[in-house]
């Protein structure tokens, strides 16, 4: 007999992910707390209006990205004191930023992105960050996951929070989790389908032997907690089984499947246009640890940064008329130094970049208070100090677009006064 | 036991064998960089399997249910940095042993293993102005985590003032820089890995919790760890835990009420505290009688039990804890997993357990497999790794039994599980096809309490 195992590994500190062979693979709900998506509870909830699908998307960079070679800043000489091999030349075209505004640039290998900033649907937030001074990897994501920089307590994720705040019953699962286990930021008490990757994924399990399910039918007929857990697991595991056969079908006579993030937005796109009820999303790529050969142009973070923003064109394209009532947010636990290192590379540091995408987003502009690059305006006299705390975007996002109060956003980032003084115009209502 | 051999190595003969080539081969090819992560994954591997090995077949089972429980009340995670090196050693060497002795023997154990003084933060911890970079500044992480989690509790009447004067005092409290772990012909090390600091200690005076706190150094922790333990605070907290653990989710308050009482008057001595819970009027109560829902941890060892399985390959047993969301060295908060069934009944996970009961009771896990690949080299998959990922395991799915594990005797697993069973479980599993007994005693409601 064989044991199937994943062949995704996602590792927070410097492996790259690899997931092929995705479309074809099925989906399996996993883990704790985890149902599957209700397929089928789509048509009633979209009778509610447009309120009702309006949704956002979290991506997380695990790993620390370089947010100044990211949204470069091309208008400091500082910048390009400090890299003398890592820098993105000033001047467009080739091996040069893309200019954004005159004093910032975009990495050359995100161009695929450009489009959605002339269209005035993509933004960032530069000097933006947690106010936590932690440069552990385990730690900062943890924080930016859980909400609450500083305390390790905190049970749930804040992206769980946000389902538990929102107004009216929630009589369907509405989070959507892409990857091997539940990722800290959906931990909480609002169930979350959770789709791993890979062989392990596609396997059917006992229970979906009928011989097997049957027989245990009778042990959990009741209305006791265990027999109701029991039936709406069974329901669930019929409702996948539907979802893997639709795919199976789609991926056969559909087009080549595409490659590593573009898959994931593929399949998640795909999702939302099914079940509008979602209205939470996460998923996370890695391979960001630069310490060492970090490239400038091109390299290694260039090649990570290209199918980043394949792949984001990928999901917006995919999201069709969605994507005007979603707001992607890219985030990373924190930025890098700004110097670079002996290695070619950059290491743990503080201030970094978020991103905002989609149609309620008041792109084509860089937010953020920028707070400068020489020594004195660093961080501890060696990173992009933060001016905007990474919960303050975010809460603009929950109350303008998700519709959520002031005292909800306070449930889903606890003890933090909402500060916008420089990124009031982030998102329209 | 003896044939795990990283579980008897000290913190710096692991950090010396196996951080070390990691380290070594930070710009070396993809392949040498690799092995040398595969050679450390031995540590977790041997930690999991010992702990498995030990709760399977023990013959102590309550000094094996402490240990489960102690290391959760001390929680650390195998996949913060060096943790990977020393959470199997914390295991073994600063939990095993205090389990059923005095608290304050207990808390000085974890409160120098290199495990805890890493995972949080406090080997970082240093006066103002007394160390540069990583060792700038107060960090308060232990500080807070040792009143709040490990002993007086959340509301245990403690302020953000007295956490600031903790960290304080607890300064300089330490281990042996990464960097000289290795030590040098002049420069012995202490091979527990750990190592007070006096130059980053903070000397002033301090008053903690109104106690009076003279800057003598490490004099200060043992004196701080001597008035925690012995705080009401804490007998009433960990009075609570024990008694939620062992007894309901929301436990009677007049029992916790006398274990508190006892644990006071025999200065903290754990022993004691069990017995009066185990011979409490509540212990025995039909109302408290199967009132635990199993946490995944639980249901795997106790079915394993049930089956009188002799397992050589523990990885998918590993596997299933990690697919259920409660990998062993793999939870990442220091309050550890919780153990009530709010969080742990769910509708994915009452089908992970069916299916992993289906795969047991029916022989379908490769239980009885060699521990090893063919060609002698270990299989790590299932084994939480040093960055606190787990490779996923799926459940077998085959009807093809007995290939590597002897399919489970259904009267031996009803023996031992003791006429538990009623009149409408008996039922179901007598209607059911007779190669599906076994599992269905397994997956029945009766055994998934306890």
């Amino acid at each position: 007999m064989k044991t199937f195992e994943s062949t995704l590994r996602l590792d927070q500190c410097s492996g790259a992910i690899s997931r092929r062979d995705f479309v074809k693979r099925a989906m399996m709900a996993a883990g704790c707390g985890v149902v599957l998506i209700g397929s089928n509870g789509w048509a009633a909830r979209a009778m509610e209006g447009d309120a009702s699908r309006k949704r956002i998307i979290v991506v997380f960079l695990r790993g620390a990205v370089d947010g100044l070679n990211v949204v470069v800043p091309h208008g400091e000489p500082a910048y390009y004191d400090a890299r003398p091999t890592l820098a993105i030349g000033a001047r467009g075209g080739e091996g040069g930023v893309i200019d954004l505004d005159g004093f910032f640039g975009l990495h050359p290998a995100l161009a695929p992105a450009m489009p959605y900033w002339k269209d005035k649907t993509l933004a960032f937030v530069h000097a933006c960050g947690s106010p936590d001074p932690t440069r552990s990897h385990f730690d900062a994501q943890d924080y930016m996951e859980s909400g609450t920089p500083g305390i390790k307590t905190t049970g749930d994720g804040w992206l769980n929070r946000v389902l538990a705040a929102m107004p009216g019953n929630h009589p369907s699962t509405e989070a959507l989790s892409l990857g091997p286990t539940l990722p800290r930021i959906l931990s909480g008490k609002m169930p979350i389908a959770n789709m791993p990757l890979g062989r392990a994924a596609q396997r059917p399990m006992p229970m979906d032997r009928p011989i097997v399910g049957v027989a245990f039918d009778r042990l959990y007929e009741g209305n006791d907690p265990l027999s109701q857990a029991y039936k709406d697991g069974r329901a669930s595991r019929s409702r996948l089984m539907g979802e893997l056969a639709q795919d199976m079908k789609e991926a056969d006579g559909g087009a080549p499947a595409p490659n590593g993030f573009n898959e994931d937005a593929d399949r998640l796109a795909r999702l939302i246009q099914r079940d509008p009820t979602i209205r939470v999303a996460f998923l996370a790529l890695g391979g960001w640890d630069t310490h060492v050969n970090q490239g400038a142009a091109t390299g290694q973070l260039a090649n990570h940064l290209k199918p980043l923003a394949d792949g984001l064109a990928h999901l917006a394209s995919a999201l069709g008329r969605s994507y005007d009532d979603t707001v992607i947010l890219v985030i990373s636990e924190f930025g890098r130094t700004m110097r670079q290192n002996g290695n070619g590379g950059t290491d743990h540091g503080h201030g970094n970049v978020m991103w905002l995408m989609g149609g309620p987003v008041r792109g084509g502009h860089v937010y953020g208070r920028w707070p400068g690059l020489s020594t004195a305006n660093l961080y501890q006299e060696r990173d992009l100090a933060i001016t905007t705390d990474f919960r303050d975007p975010i809460s603009l996002v929950l109350m303008r677009h998700m519709g959520l109060d002031a005292s909800s956003v306070g449930r889903v980032f606890p003890n933090h006064p909402i500060s916008t003084g420089s990124i009031g115009n982030l998102v329209s209502g | 036991m003896s044939s795990y051999r990283t579980l008897h190595m000290t913190p710096v003969a692991l950090f010396v064998e196996f951080e070390r080539p990691i380290r070594a081969a930070q710009k070396a090819d993809r392949e040498t960089k690799k092995q040398a992560r595969l050679d450390a994954m031995q540590i977790n591997r041997e930690g999991v399997e010992a702990r498995l090995l030990r709760a399977i077949e023990g013959p102590r089972q309550l000094q094996e249910v402490m240990t489960a429980f102690w290391f959760n009340h001390f929680n650390v995670f195998a996949g913060k940095g060096l943790c990977h090196l020393w959470t199997a050693s914390f295991e073994e060497t600063a939990i095993r042993p205090h389990t059923m002795g005095r608290f304050r023997d207990l808390l000085g154990a974890t409160a120098r293993h290199p495990a805890m003084l890493f995972y949080l933060d406090n080997w970082q911890n240093s006066a103002p102005a007394s160390g540069k970079g990583r060792f700038e500044g107060i960090n308060e992480n232990y500080a807070r985590e040792l009143m709040e989690l490990h002993t007086l509790g959340v509301n245990g009447g403690y302020t953000q003032q007295d956490v600031t004067t903790l960290a304080h005092i607890l300064t300089g409290w330490g281990l042996v820089k990464p960097g000289k772990m290795g030590g040098g012909r002049f420069r012995p090390v202490d091979p527990s890995g750990f190592y007070f600091d006096p130059e980053r200690h903070d000397f002033a005076t301090k008053t903690f919790l109104s106690h009076t706190i003279r800057g003598t150094g490490v004099g200060e922790i043992e004196q701080v760890l001597d008035i925690l333990s012995r705080h009401p605070s804490t007998a009433r907290h960990l009075s609570y835990q024990l008694a939620q653990y062992f007894v309901a989710d929301a436990p009677p308050q007049p029992l916790v009420d006398r274990m508190a009482q006892r644990y006071l008057a025999t200065d903290g001595d754990i022993r004691a505290v069990l017995t009066t819970m185990f011979d409490g009027p509540e212990f025995f109560d039909p109302r408290y009688y199967r009132a635990k829902f199993k946490t995944p941890y639980e249901y795997v060892i106790s079915s394993v039990r049930a089956t009188g399985t002799n397992v050589t390959n523990f990885r998918p047993l590993a596997g299933t804890m990690q697919l259920l969301g409660m990998p062993i060295y793999g939870c990442l908060t220091p309050n550890g997993y919780s153990n009530t069934q709010e969080a742990w009944l769910n509708p994915d996970a009452m089908m992970m357990r069916l299916s992993f009961a289906t795969a047991l009771g029916t022989g379908n896990l490769p239980l009885e497999a060699p521990q090893f690949e063919a060609d002698g080299t270990p299989n790590n998959r299932g084994y939480v790794t040093r960055t606190g990922k787990a490779r996923m395991i799926a459940i077998p799915d085959t009807d093809r039994p007995g290939r590597k594990m002897e399919v489970p005797d259904a009267a031996r697993v009803a023996m031992t599980l003791g006429g538990a069973f009623s009149p409408a479980t008996s039922g179901a599993i007598e209607a059911a096809p007779a190669n599906m007994h076994a599992a269905m005693m397994l997956g029945s409601p009766e055994f998934m309490m306890r």
